[in-house]
């Protein structure tokens, strides 16, 4: 097997795997750059996946092969929606905010599994009869050596999340909102006597954050999963935190982040195709993300600089 | 009474209120009787020896992973690596148990010493980068966690089993088992663990309040700068805290890998004890006393969940929602606070 089919089996799969993650990272960075700990993306993501698969399983009659997209739609709003939880208690309420997130965590599974349950009176849903077709990008498909890596066999939902990144970017850096954004959570006071409004600003992040962790939820059931469990999403939220944190709280650095875990991720599965990883028990692909992450966080990258008034409410006329 | 120790009472106990209110407002919502589930609940939990000895059984790994969660927090560290200090606990103590042949005075405490050396080692690294190059602690708990999975998993299939999915059960002189508290329990799981887990409870108390170490720690965790100018050694500090608790952590394993399965098997997902610990240390007010009451509301909440389904037809995943609405209450404690104070203003 030459180096070229190899990285032909992995390149692709690395994208398939890191497309949640890109979506639910770039979540997270809205809402820590606003000065809110997002540890409940893995809730968010959870609600995702919920609420897309059962409207696949629902409406899949009705509306035919738009279904994954509105699926996803559902998914955005339900996650937005749920998010709010998150934004009440740590902006309105003062909570603690790793502790809220840990809660919305908590929530999302009892409340997800509990609805299952509920409805299918089991603890998993069917599969879904329609997901997202495997396409080939026009034109760029057929550039030779990198065509076939990055822009055949595979879902439109991962170069969405690609390019939602530098979308991303660009509203953060480029953008008076983003300026905002960026100014609640490094200084709120002085975005306060600036006229921001700090409070609503982080409402607006946290309800991104929402929207994209439900996305990368939806994503993830759709495309990977297939079907609705207590397992489905498990450490996906935490493995895009650990993006979000990886790639210093920048989109660009968050995707990146999120590719090569999706990459560590490939190779722990399709490890076994591969001759030269055949003889590697499958544990030290399965633990190589993480211990990668901890030896680059720990040496590689150098230290990452959090915003500033992460993790503290804002309380006007506090000094 | 001051009242700031009385909210500080308040707040939880409310909190546990407000989350079963909101929980039985579900119940009703989706068609179910709140009075039959939450009896249910009660009986299941506490309604004859047996579940009793079950919830006590339940109870013992959540007041350890309290301990451990809680002594992080109070020493200005989030401890979510909880889970897999546990794990690697859980296989430390089986592989101690089966491996050597020992007179039980012996075997036993050395099992449960193992365990809290492979939490503490595991806490240890997420504890030297904190202290030595400022990695948040949290991100590399979650990691930690996810590397004690795989491994563990590895371990118990090529070196305590023939590429099986379970050890062999731990040699009579490690195991926690007790013919005594099988006996008064009608055959409940419940095991000496529990004894172990008030005397973690007793040792974090003293440790934490009544010696100088156990000031420096909190102080550190209060205020570095001012204790670095105190002549304390931060970082130290910080890497001690972390394997104290990771020990607590390990111990917690060891009740589950000594006493209530006597074995261990390889895991397709995390136990949840590890995360449950975070909500009983805060519903414990992170204090040792706090914990321990806390452990036995959230042990009762498990075990008399499984009830609900046969006696009420609630699904237990219900009690999984109380739970997480009792830790949002408890997040949210500022707006109780507010009530509360409003409330006391209103009656002077």
């Amino acid at each position: 097997m030459s180096i070229y089919e190899i990285l032909q089996i992995i390149i692709p799969s690395a994208i398939f795997f890191a497309a949640p993650l890109i979506f639910t990272a770039l979540g997270g960075v809205f809402s820590e750059r606003s000065g809110v700990v997002n540890i409940g993306l893995e809730g968010l993501m959870t609600i995702g996946a919920f609420v897309s698969i059962v409207f696949n399983l629902t409406f899949a009659d009705r509306f035919g092969a738009f279904t994954p997209w509105l699926a996803l739609l559902a998914a955005v709003i339900a996650g937005a929606i749920f998010s709010l939880l998150h934004a009440v208690a740590s902006i309105t309420f003062r909570a603690d905010q790793v502790v809220s997130g840990v809660a919305i965590n908590f929530l999302a599974l009892g409340l997800t599994l509990f609805l299952v349950k509920q409805m299918y009176g089991k603890g998993q849903t069917d599969q879904i009869q329609v997901g997202f077709d495997k396409i080939d990008v026009p034109v760029l498909s057929h550039i030779p050596i990198i065509g076939p890596l990055f822009f055949s066999n595979a879902y439109i939902p991962s170069y969405l999340a690609i390019i939602l990144a530098f979308v991303a970017w660009y509203v953060i850096y480029k953008t008076p909102f983003g300026l905002r954004l960026r100014a609640v959570g490094e200084h709120p006071m002085a975005a306060d006597t600036m006229g921001i409004n700090v409070a609503k600003m982080r409402y607006i992040a946290v309800m991104i954050s929402g929207a994209l962790g439900g996305l990368g939820g939806g994503v993830y059931a759709t495309i990977i999963s297939r079907d609705f469990s207590h397992a489905t999403i498990s450490g996906h939220g935490f493995m895009a935190l650990a993006a979000m944190i990886f790639g210093k709280w920048h989109p660009i650095g968050a995707m990146g982040a999120a590719l090569f875990f999706g990459f560590a991720q490939s190779l722990s599965i399709v490890g076994q195709t591969i001759p030269f990883l055949k003889n590697v028990p499958t544990v030290y692909l399965l633990i190589a993300p993480y211990v990668l992450t901890i030896l680059a966080l720990a040496g590689f990258i150098g230290r990452a600089e959090a915003p500033k008034a992460i993790g503290t409410p804002y309380i006007k006329g506090k000094r | 009474m001051n009242l700031s120790r009385l909210n500080q009472f308040l707040v939880p106990v409310l909190a546990v209120l407000l989350g079963m209110i909101v929980g039985s407002i579900v119940m009703i919502v989706s068609g179910y009787n709140p009075i039959a589930g939450y009896s249910a609940l009660i009986y299941g939990a506490f309604g004859d020896p047996y579940y009793i000895g079950e919830t006590i059984r339940q109870t013992t790994p959540y007041i350890l992973s309290g301990l451990a969660v809680a002594f992080a927090f109070r020493t200005g560290l989030f401890n979510i690596g909880v889970e897999g200090q546990l794990i690697v606990g859980w296989l430390a103590a089986v592989w101690v148990g089966v491996s050597f042949d020992l007179p039980k005075v012996i075997h036993l405490p050395l099992a449960i010493l193992a365990a809290a050396l492979a939490g503490a080692l595991w806490a240890l690294i997420p504890g030297i980068l904190k202290a030595y190059l400022k990695v948040h602690e949290v991100i590399i708990t979650i990691m930690m966690n996810y590397i004690a999975l795989h491994v563990t998993n590895a371990i118990i299939r090529s070196v305590l089993s023939d590429q099986g999915f379970k050890s062999k059960p731990v040699r009579e002189s490690a195991s926690l088992h007790s013919d005594f508290l099988d006996a008064i329990t009608y055959h409940s799981t419940m095991h000496y663990g529990i004894i172990i887990a008030i005397i973690g409870a007793v040792i974090m108390w003293f440790l934490l309040e009544k010696t100088t170490k156990g000031f420096e720690l909190r102080a550190v965790g209060f205020n570095q700068h001012a204790s670095q100018y105190a002549g304390m050694n931060v970082r130290t500090n910080i890497i001690l805290a972390m394997v104290i608790s990771g020990a607590f952590a390990g111990v917690a394993g060891a009740m589950e890998g000594l006493g209530t399965f006597g074995y261990i098997s390889t895991k397709a997902g995390f136990t949840g004890i590890g995360f449950d610990g975070i909500a009983v240390a805060l519903i414990g007010g992170n204090n040792a006393f706090g914990i321990l009451l806390s452990a036995l509301l959230f042990g009762a909440l498990k075990v008399g969940a499984l009830e609900m389904p046969s006696s009420a037809g609630v699904p237990t995943e219900l009690v999984d929602i109380i739970i997480a609405l009792i830790i949002f209450f408890v997040a949210s404690s500022y707006i109780i606070r507010l009530l509360l104070s409003r409330l006391q203003k209103g009656a002077e």
